[in-house]
């Protein structure tokens, strides 16, 4: 079965997670195999998500973590058992 | 992303702590204090806010530990403790922005994206450029607030499909809808941004496969 561009773009985040059945996947890989067009949109989300995942890009704040553990340190400190 | 500490040692640290090595609870949440910060970042959008509701985020989960069940993950349960704490602080606050959090007014409209052909830059590249990571920053806090959670548990945080359905409480279908949709939302809207930001001299192309 032939498919168009259109159908192809609603298969394209389950393409890139191979969560396609076999036979969906078969026909959308055909598919981009001869349309520039659409290999251009799965490559240009493909490095979206390669671009976002980098850590340089969500980064803590400086001093997150220092924060955080010094205030889990006042929750967590035993009752004090001073005379 | 520093490597999840494996099923059996979390389990074992939870039962250390609660039996009264409470100083481990450092040890068990260091793996997961970047995704609680995005969590809270996808709701609250200011640093600060974000940076307080995870505290709290974490102090609950300690509070709460006897009641976590050791069979489920410890990842999800932080993240519904997260989303919990998020969403009432934004029910307090005064000016809430009226956002449906589980609707989306064009669910059914399916998205185009940008259609462009030579934007292949090798991302490592694109990213040692500012520039680059600020507008990444603001495309993916500008998404729908049902389609930034999605998109920062799976691709940012990298969470599996169920992973991600039992955090948000959403079925596994509705995760990748959304994701599918943020996807493309953010292909559309950066692809000509990132495209523009791209030194001419340094135009390189990647083989996909």
């Amino acid at each position: 079965m032939v498919i168009d561009c259109k159908h192809v773009w609603g298969y394209i985040s389950e393409y890139i997670d191979g969560s396609l059945s076999e036979e969906t996947r078969r026909m959308v890989q055909n598919h981009l195999d001869h349309c520039e067009l659409c290999s251009a949109v799965l490559d240009s989300t493909r490095n979206i998500i390669i671009l976002t995942a980098d850590e340089r890009v969500f980064e803590l704040p400086a001093g997150f973590s220092e924060r955080l553990h010094a205030r889990l340190d006042e929750e967590l400190r035993p009752p004090s058992t001073s005379p | 992303m520093q490597p999840p500490p494996t099923r059996q040692s979390e389990t074992e640290i939870i039962t250390a702590i609660l039996a009264g090595e409470t100083q481990l609870y450092h040890e068990l949440i260091r793996p997961h204090e970047r995704t609680v910060y995005m969590m809270a970042l996808s709701f609250m959008k200011n640093e600060a806010e974000a940076e307080d509701v995870a505290q709290e985020a974490f102090l609950k989960a300690f509070r709460a530990l006897s009641t976590f069940r050791l069979e489920s993950q410890f990842s999800t349960w932080l993240i519904s403790i997260t989303l919990n704490e998020a969403r009432s602080r934004l029910r307090k606050q005064s000016n809430v922005r009226i956002q449906s959090l589980d609707e989306d007014p064009d669910e059914d409209r399916p998205i185009s994206p940008a259609l462009l052909r030579d934007w292949r830059e090798i991302p490592s590249e694109a990213l040692e450029r500012m520039e680059v990571r600020t507008i990444l920053q603001q495309a993916v806090s500008a998404l729908p607030e049902i389609y930034r959670q999605v998109f920062l548990l799976r691709d940012v945080e990298e969470l599996n499909v169920s992973e991600t359905a039992e955090a948000l409480q959403i079925s596994v279908p509705a995760v990748k809808v959304r994701l599918h949709r943020a996807r493309l939302m953010l292909q559309k809207q950066l692809t000509p941004l990132l495209k523009a930001t791209q030194p001419a001299q340094k135009r390189r192309w990647i083989p996909w496969s």
